[in-house]
């Protein structure tokens, strides 16, 4: 290991030169909606089946993330990254029709943070110029194939959550002048509390999260202060564990000047909704979206993206296995 | 962190199931399903030839019909959040658990797809149903055997 640091420090200043955000028609109601680049009017995106919808809103979200970028197709060097669908389907058919070099990846719902973290890798090394990276959720597709059939009258608990549908892409090139860029970024590693509820995945995967924070944290706590620490789907059971985690390991005295959850505040209030939101597309529709503009803006100046999954199937749970989590941070700055 | 620190923290701060709230939802909203087919039995008594043993299977049939009108206008997962088991156990929940399943696999086809997924949730009810009735009879015909019970 070099430098005995699961830090990664980014010395080029790779940086996130355009994003997009596609999300469904339910996902109108979030809070976040105005930074949304497209809001389809229909779940399946006019498809016939929920995975080819799946599919179609991935490619529409990457072709215009490039076109944002100013480039084309062509001038990417790869695209970086995966859904929860059972092989990945979807990004794998999103892939064929955009003929762009690909690499699928898969950390659950944490594969928006750790698709970043690879490509900063790529531009680091200076043998690729522009990554696109991102990833999506299906509603309809990932209940099926986690839960029950979207139709089966299934009570939901008030710590469950709701799968987004909603896709978060980025360009990520060589550094440019006021675009935010990665500084550094830690692998998580896999944690498992031995929590076994697969309805409850904020519970499980604070731990990760936490885990991931405290060590990204240790190793900055004599830097500047965090404008913004922000997880991905805790959801508002995960992250009420999660500051109760901070609070008694004293993290939270670390130099942060606010902590924030995207799945617990993506869709408000609504208590349809129970704990918030989830899934790969709701981290990066809300790192990529609102607070990505935010940094673009200089807003914010210093955030680190912690992005939680839960490393289950369908298949596990029923066997009786508890359900490890992940967790990977990126931290943006912006000068 | 250890899972044996961390569980207490969860119980803690996680919102639990209101119990008893369910409770009470499920048994009203349960007890509204069987006053419906209840009121089908009585129709089919008064205005067909059945009898109240015989009655049983056009009100099941009308019950599970119903609840597939409900599914698939997308009702009945609307009141399966409020009633939880006051619409899962009766056989409207039954029903609805087929009906769902063929909805969500009819884009597999109507044999790999519909066909072989349908009864994925409501099987084992079939299965473990079929079983226990099985059970029951045959404790029944030895006691009636034995003498102990009559018919």
């Amino acid at each position: 290991m070099v430098n005995q640091s699961r830090m990664l420090e980014f010395s080029t200043k790779p940086a996130i030169v355009s994003t997009a955000i596609a999300a469904g028609p339910l996902e109108k109601q979030s809070v976040f909606h105005s930074y949304f680049d497209i809001i389809y009017e229909d779940e399946r995106i006019n498809q016939d089946t929920n995975e080819k919808g799946h599919a179609q809103f991935i490619e529409d979200t990457c072709t215009l993330a490039v076109r944002k970028a100013g480039l084309q197709k062509s001038d990417i060097d790869v695209l970086l990254s995966g859904d929860l669908i059972n092989q990945m389907t979807p990004t794998n058919f999103a892939a064929r029709e955009l003929a762009i070099p690909f690499m699928g990846m898969f950390s659950a719902c944490a594969t928006s943070v750790s698709s970043l973290i690879t490509a900063s890798v790529m531009i680091e090394s200076n043998l690729m110029e522009h990554v696109l990276f991102g990833s999506s959720s299906q509603h309809n597709a990932v209940e099926r194939q986690f839960r029950y059939p979207i139709e089966y009258g299934a009570q939901k608990p008030p710590f469950g959550q709701w799968t987004v549908t909603a896709a978060g892409f980025g360009v990520l090139s060589h550094a440019q002048e006021d675009r935010p860029y990665v500084k550094s970024a830690t692998i998580g590693k896999v944690i498992d509390c031995e929590c076994t509820d697969p309805l409850d995945m904020g519970s499980a995967m604070a731990p990760a999260a936490f885990d991931t924070i405290q060590s990204h944290l240790q190793e900055n706590k004599d830097e500047a202060s965090y404008d913004l620490v922000i997880t991905g789907d805790l959801g508002k059971t995960g992250f009420a564990i999660l500051k109760e985690l901070m609070k008694k390991s004293g993290v939270d005295s670390y130099p942060v000047k606010l902590f924030r959850d995207a799945g617990a505040e993506f869709y408000g209030n609504k208590s349809e909704f129970k704990s918030g939101a989830s899934g790969a597309g709701c981290s990066a529709s809300v790192f990529y979206g609102p607070i990505y503009g935010d940094i673009l803006s200089k807003k914010l100046k210093k955030v680190l993206f912690v992005a939680t999954g839960a490393l289950l199937s369908p298949l596990s749970f029923q066997q009786g296995e508890t359900i490890p989590c992940i967790a990977h941070a990126v931290e943006i700055w912006i000068d | 962190m250890d899972a044996k620190s961390y569980q207490p923290i969860v119980d803690q701060i996680a919102p639990k199931r209101p119990v008893l709230r369910n409770c009470f939802a499920a048994f009203f909203v349960g007890g509204i399903f069987c006053a419906i087919g209840q009121i089908f039995s009585y129709l089919y008594m008064y205005f067909f030839n059945f009898t109240e043993r015989t009655a049983s299977n056009p009100t099941v049939a009308t019950m599970v019909f119903i609840a597939m009108l409900l599914t698939g206008f997308g009702l009945y997962k609307k009141i399966g959040q409020f009633a939880g088991a006051g619409s899962a156990v009766p056989v409207t929940g039954f029903g609805n658990a087929v009906i769902s399943a063929a909805i969500e696999h009819k884009s597999e086809g109507w044999v790999l797809g519909v066909g072989s997924n349908m009864f994925k949730l409501a099987g084992s009810v079939i299965v473990y149903g079929v079983f226990s009735a099985f059970v029951v009879a045959l404790i029944k015909t030895i006691l009636v055997k034995m003498g102990v019970i009559a018919w």
